[in-house]
């Protein structure tokens, strides 16, 4: 099943787009893996997750560490750290 | 009880701390933050994750309304773009007494800021650059997990 992938910030302007779905290999299985496998999509996508500890996640919109796994997950979001209100 | 809004409308002060009152506590704390106007910003424009953002508020604001037993807690953000002066984020706390709505409403400002997703970015002189992540905002936020805080 497709994952809909949701960008913010920084991360979303380098990519160039809000949203996209996506379907990786069965060998992706974590998010780590899966911004990996993203970054060979664009310069744009490469750009973005050049430096992966300046990145954080959430997988269908809880905040997890990017080792958490990705199976089964509807919406996947990347952004940089939030900066508050 | 609680009130969480996100929304690119300007916040109407006098309407959300009058609804704040509407409980009938004792006491009620607000906080209101606004955009600096000293530091050559132009424009402040906050971007935040749908869904994600009123989820993240829900919990803050339940978390303080279980650790201080509060008669209403509220969060309104603005999102968007906003010039120096305009209000950002409002909050409140109301509860029987000043000590549980003061506390209350200090938990709630600094659990905001590092638990919910915002990014923001500024523009000065034309140029516009995304806000990094504080160091002091953790800390701030962090105090609230040490033993015996609050």
């Amino acid at each position: 099943m497709p994952i809909h992938m949701l960008y913010f910030a920084w991360v979303r302007e380098r990519i160039g787009v809000t949203e996209e779905r996506v379907t990786p290999p069965d060998d992706v299985r974590d998010v780590a893996g899966l911004i990996a496998w993203l970054a060979g999509r664009s310069d744009g996508h490469a750009e973005a997750f050049a430096e992966p500890a300046r990145l954080r996640a959430a997988v269908d919109q809880d905040f997890v560490a990017l080792d958490a796994p990705i199976a089964g997950a509807r919406e996947i979001a990347v952004f940089p750290p939030v900066t508050g209100g | 009880m609680i009130r969480i809004v996100v929304s690119p409308a300007p916040i109407d002060l006098p309407s959300e701390i009058a609804a704040a009152e509407a409980g009938g506590a004792g006491a009620v704390a607000t906080f209101t933050g606004l955009v600096r106007a000293d530091d050559g910003v132009d424009c402040l424009e906050l971007e935040h994750y749908p869904g994600a953002t009123e989820a993240a508020l829900t919990r803050v604001a339940e978390q303080a309304v279980e650790r201080w037993s509060l008669q209403g807690a509220t969060i309104v953000h603005r999102v968007g773009p906003m010039r120096p002066g305009e209000r950002i984020v409002f909050v409140a706390a109301a509860a029987p007494h000043r000590g549980d709505a003061l506390a209350a409403c200090a938990y709630l400002i600094d659990r905001l800021k590092t638990d919910a997703p915002f990014w923001k970015r500024e523009t000065r002189g034309g140029t516009a650059s995304w806000v990094e992540a504080r160091e002091s905002d953790t800390a701030a936020a962090a105090r609230w997990s040490a033993t015996g805080a609050g």
